[in-house]
């Protein structure tokens, strides 16, 4: 069988390239895509315990962060079209108005 | 014993892959397919950890729901094509390298702990069954679960008026 630290290392790989993309890219939508890919890594770790724990509560967590997710992505997305629709563009560079 | 990592290791360089695809795409419908790409493979993963409910809410609720939404807005809004300016130069290559040394780190730190290199044994044959799952989430994890559904509701509530008062602003 896998041991579960090569779970821990492709989950922390995942994590890592999320972090990045929130880092390089300027479109809006593809940071917040990298921020699903931050919160699925989450997800193979919980999964990845609950196994070699033989325990059910992590699974649970990934239940409820799946619930969370797709609410956080409902409202994330109703704010990008609304500032798209102030602003004409998501790039996250010019949304700088509150810059002091 | 060596066919579980043959597939593991498959599995991962597909994952990868296409988190990379993602992050390196100029078209954002692109983008968005490989990430679904990447939810499907983790979806394999969580079928392969004895997660098989989880699994089937993975393909449902992250590659289905939430990935045509994200298809949808990008379509609706005609952001398909990224704007290539670079604007602070110095930003891109200290992210990545920011990025190799917390991939260098975390791989070093979860190898050199010896403790968490656990053989995940075969499981329990009801191990992650979804009457298993059920049971436990609504007994011990039932007022979580009735707090997940005030929390749908408010950002349902939310988005409405997010988008409603757009409207009243242009009439």
């Amino acid at each position: 069988m896998v041991p579960v630290s090569y779970y821990f290392a492709l989950s922390a790989i995942l994590f890592a390239l999320g972090a990045m993309g929130v880092l390089i890219r300027r479109n809006a939508i593809i940071v917040f895509m990298s921020v699903e890919l931050m919160l699925n890594a989450a997800n193979l770790l919980f999964v990845a315990f609950a196994r070699s724990f033989e325990s059910l509560s992590g699974q649970i967590y990934v239940f409820f962060v799946i619930a969370v997710a797709a609410a956080e992505v409902a409202i994330g997305l109703a704010i990008i079209v609304a500032i798209f629709k102030s602003r004409q563009s998501i790039d996250i560079d010019e949304m700088s108005s509150l810059k002091g | 014993m060596t066919l579980d990592l043959v597939l593991f290791f498959a599995l991962a360089a597909v994952a990868v892959g296409a988190a990379l695809g993602m992050l390196f795409s100029r078209n954002a419908v692109y983008s968005a397919l490989f990430l679904i790409l990447n939810f499907a493979t983790i979806a394999v993963f969580f079928l392969l950890l004895g997660a098989p409910f989880i699994a089937m809410a993975q393909v449902t609720v992250y590659a289905g729901a939430i990935m045509v939404l994200f298809l949808f807005v990008i379509m609706l809004l005609g952001a398909e094509q990224t704007q290539g300016r670079h604007r602070g130069g110095w930003q891109r290559p200290l992210a990545g390298l920011l990025t190799i040394a917390l991939i260098v780190e975390s791989v070093y730190l979860i190898f050199v702990r010896s403790d968490l290199v656990i053989l995940i044994q075969p499981a329990a044959s009801d191990y992650g069954s979804p009457q298993a799952l059920g049971e436990l989430l609504f007994t011990d994890f039932l007022l979580p679960f009735e707090v997940t559904s005030v929390l749908l509701l408010a950002a349902m509530v939310g988005v409405i008026v997010l988008t409603k008062e757009d409207k009243k602003k242009q009439s």
